[in-house]
């Protein structure tokens, strides 16, 4: 995605007097040529995000049209009052686009992972959000986010756009509407981005339908509204925290009694390293975690239970859950089978090494239980 | 309350000494009284005898462009901009309340003449510098853009991000005007607030912040002009009174 997203990008400094992009030295190297064509306009600020960001907000003072880019926690998380106040609270649009999306740089540890910024940015009033699922969808998100900062200064909107090292097999045209992926009658599944392809496998021979988005701000509220009233039940895949999107969910569904479960990476903290298929799993978010969770959702929804209205959040303890639950106090118990004590005194302890299944517990996370 | 103004009245409080008794007219808890004084020498003479702009060139694109980043005790400039003519004296009593577009802290949303909303520190001179790169990609190489900071406000980190690049790049349209009332809590050393700037291409100089000849002479300099600095951004340091 990050090619498709430079690739674009150049064709728009090419094409566009206005169009303009700010760097913090990543990806610098992807636009070397470009910077050499139109140096006013391809600017690398070194490692200053917080600069990025304002001279991004001080670009569209000058009626120019702003793409700003770096790696997630760096773009949204470090600079995060500069967006705020330098491009929000300023009438200032611009166009953000992230590179290494929630757990993408598993390796790398939470230094690297902000599955926290899609919340964050739905603080900022304006913004749009788009988190495509495959390559083919980062042009058309990309034109017509730059299109939509309107010209010399006038007053046009912002776009975040989430890029991420995961993606389906194959693009879905691109739409602000929900699509529905196939059809179902007990629920309606949102799959955003790149999760699509896991919530497929996952419910494969489920009766629930499968309803796509590459933009979740603003969210399809008619769109859900219309697929979710006559089971009144919604689960939100999203590859980023867990319930980004419960409230839009919520609004959509006014007035209407509905049941919600909301799949996404959780707020706990790993402390593992790894592939991102690896903290996929852990999360929950592999086919086979996506699927205990709705199974077990809908067997609590429809079954015994079947007859309560609730709002169900992350962790959902249910039976196979991937997630680690407290189960009594001093005791917890990880996909239903381990069961650990919590560590005594300092330091870590690894309950099980290098086994995955089981999260390691922290001391002050111990407390909790 | 304009129609209590005579004409006479209505005249003087357009001259510099006419500026505090505006200043009498923002009633309401305004706190950051000795700020705004500190700003009210340099903000006259900006916008008397410096700035290529006027309330009937708001939207002009060649206008220079005047950036107050310590936006807190806004009272001096809300005055020199009624004093201007940017909005009408009659906005200056009810200064925070509800019904005014005068706050505690500047709105460029609600405030004709106001280029950036500040408040919060260490964001003018980012914005300025993405600002003085802008209107140079444009094409627009005459006006200049001012930068109104505290001594106190460069505590800020986000200031030493532009400080270094804006050096590092040269930016001959950008002039940061420094207010030294000697307020930041551990200072700058020896070299003063000049030697925070001694990196890449800027130049500076400090002038008495109550001198409006020196601080005239020393604002309408341009980089280009000066041949001092070969392009690079400007720091003028504005000495005025300490705080206390």
């Amino acid at each position: 995605m990050r090619t498709a997203f430079a690739e674009t990008a150049v064709e728009l400094l090419d094409e566009d007097p206005l169009a303009a992009v700010v760097l913090a030295e990543i990806s610098a190297d992807m636009f070397a040529a470009a910077a050499a064509r139109h140096p006013g306009r391809v600017l690398n600020v070194g490692i200053r995000e917080q600069l990025m960001v304002s001279v991004g907000g001080g670009l569209a003072l000058a009626g120019l049209r702003p793409i700003l880019h770096s790696y997630a926690p760096f773009l949204v998380e470090r600079a995060f009052e500069q967006v705020k106040l330098d491009l929000a609270h300023q009438g200032l649009p611009a166009v953000l686009v992230s590179s290494g999306a929630s757990y993408d740089a598993a390796r790398a540890g939470r230094t690297h992972q902000a599955p926290e910024d899609v919340a964050l940015m739905d603080t900022v009033p304006g913004f749009a959000v788009h988190v495509p699922g495959h390559p083919a969808e980062v042009p058309g998100l990309l034109r017509a986010a730059v299109a939509a900062l309107g010209s010399g200064g006038s007053a046009g909107s912002s776009s975040y756009i989430r890029l991420s090292a995961q993606a389906n097999a194959t693009a879905m045209p691109v739409s602000r509407s929900l699509r529905v992926v196939r059809p179902g009658s007990r629920a309606v599944v949102v799959a955003v981005g790149p999760l699509l392809d896991p919530v497929l496998s996952a419910v494969a021979g489920l009766d629930v339908a499968v309803a796509y988005a590459a933009t979740v701000r603003p969210f399809d509220r008619a769109g859900l509204r219309a697929l979710a009233a006559a089971s009144g039940t919604v689960v939100l895949a999203e590859p980023y925290l867990a319930g980004t999107s419960a409230l839009a969910v919520a609004e959509a569904m006014g007035g209407m009694p509905y049941r919600l479960l909301a799949l996404g990476v959780p707020r706990r903290e790993l402390r593992r390293y790894g592939t991102p298929a690896d903290h996929a799993r852990m999360h929950g978010l592999d086919p086979a975690g996506i699927r205990r969770s709705v199974t077990g959702f809908l067997g609590s929804v429809l079954g015994r239970r079947g007859a309560a209205v609730r709002s169900v959040g992350w962790p959902v303890p249910v039976a196979g859950d991937a997630a680690c639950v407290p189960v009594r106090a001093g005791a917890v118990t990880c996909q239903g089978r381990d069961t650990l004590r919590p560590p005594r005194g300092r330091g870590v302890t690894f309950a099980s090494h290098n086994d995955l299944r089981a999260p390691v517990a922290q001391p002050d996370r111990a407390a909790a239980f | 309350m304009r129609g209590a103004v005579s004409g006479g009245t209505l005249a003087f409080m357009r001259t510099y000494a006419g500026l505090p008794a505006l200043m009498t007219l923002l009633t309401g808890d305004e706190k950051h009284g000795p700020s705004a004084t500190s700003t009210l020498d340099v903000l006259w003479v900006l916008y008397d005898q410096v700035l290529r702009i006027s309330p009937d060139r708001l939207d002009d694109p060649r206008r220079d462009r005047f950036l107050l980043s310590k936006g807190h005790g806004p009272a001096a400039y809300y005055a020199v901009l009624a004093a201007k003519g940017f909005f009408p004296e009659s906005w200056l009593p009810g200064f925070g309340s509800a019904g005014s577009r005068l706050g505690y802290h500047p709105d460029r949303a609600l405030v004709p003449g106001v280029e950036i909303s500040s408040g919060s520190l260490g964001h003018g001179l980012p914005l300025g510098v993405g600002l003085a790169h802008g209107l140079l990609a444009r094409g627009l190489v005459v006006p200049r853009v001012f930068v109104l900071v505290g001594d106190a406000e460069l505590d800020e980190g986000s200031n030493d991000e532009a400080i270094v690049y804006a050096g590092a790049v040269g930016l001959p349209n950008l002039t940061v005007i420094a207010v030294d009332n000697r307020s930041s809590r551990y200072g700058f050393g020896p070299g003063g607030i000049e030697a925070h700037f001694a990196v890449g291409g800027w130049s500076a100089t400090r002038v008495d912040g109550r001198d409006h000849g020196a601080l005239a002479a020393a604002l309408r300099v341009t980089s280009a002009g000066a041949g001092s600095a070969a392009g690079g951004p400007q720091l003028v340091v504005a000495s005025v009174e300490g705080k206390g």
